[in-house]
């Protein structure tokens, strides 16, 4: 019977390996890669080397296309969180028929595939008279970004002590100053997590790019091309970047959500 | 204490088609210290509520000083609230909470700053100034939300079972305390509680709610001692009731229920049964003077300082009485009577 147990756990804990090894195993061999003195990525590696992430900081389209997908990111979940915020809090202070409803919409342009949500507003900026590029992008982007602001900041809200606006009312506060006063302060945390998280899930989206960004660079986009020209080794090197930054940002951001509730 | 603060006149209220409130006239005297006493539903804090302006009658007026706060939002009446969670900002420092309130109506720093030091000194908080609400315990927590509400020196402090959340060496301390802030500061208390004790300790007058009505209002004694409803002597303290005959109805009549007959000292309107508190019920084993019921001993429960006898009388109905540390062996036969004053007429 204990040795039967044994024999089972051991083939769990074989089985839990494997599918850590399959899942980690490519990130690992591009972030070792990095560090490889040939051009070309082979086992064993010709020696160790900085010089990739040097001439990754020299290439000048590789450096413009982080600058596109910085400002994207960042204009987008600004917009995600002007507009998220205040949603939310609506959504918080008035019933209204549909609420849960569109709690749940809202979430769509990010849970459907990227192809269906750029198609969407493809053909909803070329209605409008936008033109592919930079702002279309940002658009693109600042939509699906709202899914993922919008229902995490309505949470947090609904953790909230409905006494402690009903309190800052008691004490003479205006709507505009509990918001600002009370609400504001205690869902700070939530909308920084929401807003780590946009910037990281904003910087590596190819799909509602690409049919949004005309003749406009992304990182990804001009990762995805460097791959198929001929791979450089700089890729291994911006990836490896990119993948730090996202899991500071993505354990920041978790650790934001679960403070103060 | 003859001065009316507010008035509430006529005040209907549902919620959907659950009809909350009805036909409710009330009047709080300035200074006092009144109590809202219920169970659960009972309306008590939708009242509250009303005062304040978190809830709107669907007719009626509140008047506070004769003016109608209907019209008025809750952020601008002179009211406050100590609610039932404290509702602390948990982000502000004690002090900043106090403040708050002061801050939103822009009182002059200087003088806000003194009003909350006196705050803070009142309530024994100036240790503690400097901390965030998660680092006090309940208690103290308590202080601050009481504190928040008075600096402000509303005309009215709205108190919602405050005390609830508190284990009970901590909330017998906390009334006395309550009382004498209400006392020192002459500020007027509507306090909402279902615990009886707490409404008998620390009221000036007790208002008795069901079933979205007022039962009865009155001071704390005269509600014990003299409960006019079946529910208001049920509710305080608990009561036995007695079913039998009048004759003839007003002063100098009698009562006679179990076999015997009770002259009647307290009477009026149209008594549906009558009530005797248990520790005004004496238990003797040979016949005393007067009139008195024959029963017997159902069952003797020793609580301490009293022991709680349940007597069957001839009807088959059961009496309780408290007595003062003699035991009753079961199936003993006893008299029972009472002080004829202590029997008092009810009505549903």
């Amino acid at each position: 019977m204990i040795k039967k147990k044994s024999l089972s756990s051991g083939l769990i804990i074989t089985l839990g390996i494997l599918v850590l090894v399959f899942l980690y195993f490519p990130v690992a061999v591009v972030f070792i890669y990095s560090f490889n003195s040939d051009t070309i990525n082979s086992f064993p590696m010709g020696g160790f080397s900085f010089k990739w992430y040097g001439s990754l900081f020299q290439n000048r389209e590789l450096m413009t296309s982080l600058l596109n997908s910085l400002k994207v990111a960042l204009a987008g979940t600004a917009i995600a969180v002007i507009v998220g915020v205040p949603a939310a809090y609506g959504m918080h202070r008035v019933h209204f028929p549909g609420k849960q409803l569109l709690n749940r919409i809202v979430i769509l342009p990010m849970m459907l595939p990227g192809v269906i949500t750029g198609i969407a507003i493809l053909a909803f900026i070329q209605e409008a008279g936008i033109r592919q590029g930079m702002g279309a992008v940002i658009l693109g982007h600042a939509t699906f970004l709202l899914g993922t602001v919008l229902p995490q900041v309505y949470t947090r809200l609904r953790q909230l002590d409905k006494s402690l606006e009903e309190a800052a009312t008691d004490l003479g506060a205006t709507e505009v100053q509990t918001f600002f006063q009370v609400v504001l302060p205690n869902i700070k945390t939530s909308i920084i997590g929401a807003a780590l998280l946009s910037v990281t899930l904003s910087m590596d989206e190819i799909p509602v790019t690409y049919f949004l960004n005309g003749t406009f660079t992304t990182l990804p986009i001009k990762i995805l091309g460097m791959t198929r020209n001929n791979f450089s080794p700089e890729v291994n090197a911006i990836c490896s970047i990119i993948l730090i930054l996202s899991v500071a940002a993505i354990v920041a951001s978790v650790a934001m959500n679960k403070k103060e509730v | 204490m003859s001065d009316t603060l507010i008035q509430l006149k006529r005040i209907h209220k549902s919620f959907g088609a659950q009809k909350v409130i009805s036909e409710l006239d009330l009047d709080v005297y300035d200074g006092e210290f009144l109590t809202l006493l219920g169970p659960s539903g009972c309306g008590k804090t939708t009242i509250l509520r009303m005062i304040d302006g978190f809830e709107f009658p669907d007719d009626g007026e509140i008047l506070l000083d004769g003016e109608d706060l209907v019209g008025i939002p809750a952020n601008r009446r002179a009211t406050n609230t100590v609610f039932q969670s404290y509702a602390l900002f948990p982000h502000l420092s004690v002090r900043e909470n106090v403040g708050f309130g002061l801050r939103m109506r822009k009182v002059p720093k200087a003088e806000a700053a003194k009003r909350v030091d006196e705050a803070l000194a009142l309530l024994q908080l100036e240790s503690l100034a400097g901390r965030r609400p998660s680092q006090l315990s309940g208690g103290q927590q308590q202080r601050v939300a009481i504190a928040r509400g008075l600096v402000n020196q509303p005309r009215v402090l709205l108190l919602d079972e405050p005390l609830g959340a508190l284990d009970l060496h901590l909330r017998r301390q906390m009334q006395l305390e309550l009382r004498k802030f209400q006392k020192t500061l002459g500020i007027t208390f509507i306090y909402v509680t279902h615990d009886q004790e707490e409404a008998l300790t620390m009221s000036d007058r007790i208002a008795v709610m069901n079933g979205g009505r007022i039962e009865q209002i009155d001071t704390p004694d005269e509600i014990y001692l003299r409960p006019r409803t079946r529910f208001a002597a049920d509710f305080l303290g608990g009561a036995n009731f007695l079913e039998g005959s009048l004759t003839p109805a007003g002063r100098g009549g009698s009562f006679s229920c179990e076999g015997a007959v009770f002259p009647l000292v307290n009477i009026s309107g149209k008594p549906s049964a009558f009530t005797v508190r248990p520790e005004f019920v004496r238990l003797s084993s040979t016949a005393p003077e007067g009139p008195s019921i024959r029963g017997l001993v159902k069952a003797c429960v020793f609580m301490g300082q009293v022991s709680r006898v349940s007597v069957r009388l001839p009807s088959g109905r059961l009496l309780h009485a408290l007595t003062e540390g003699q035991s009753y062996a079961e199936n003993a036969p006893v008299f029972v009577s009472w002080e004829p004053w202590r029997l008092c007429a009810v009505s549903d």
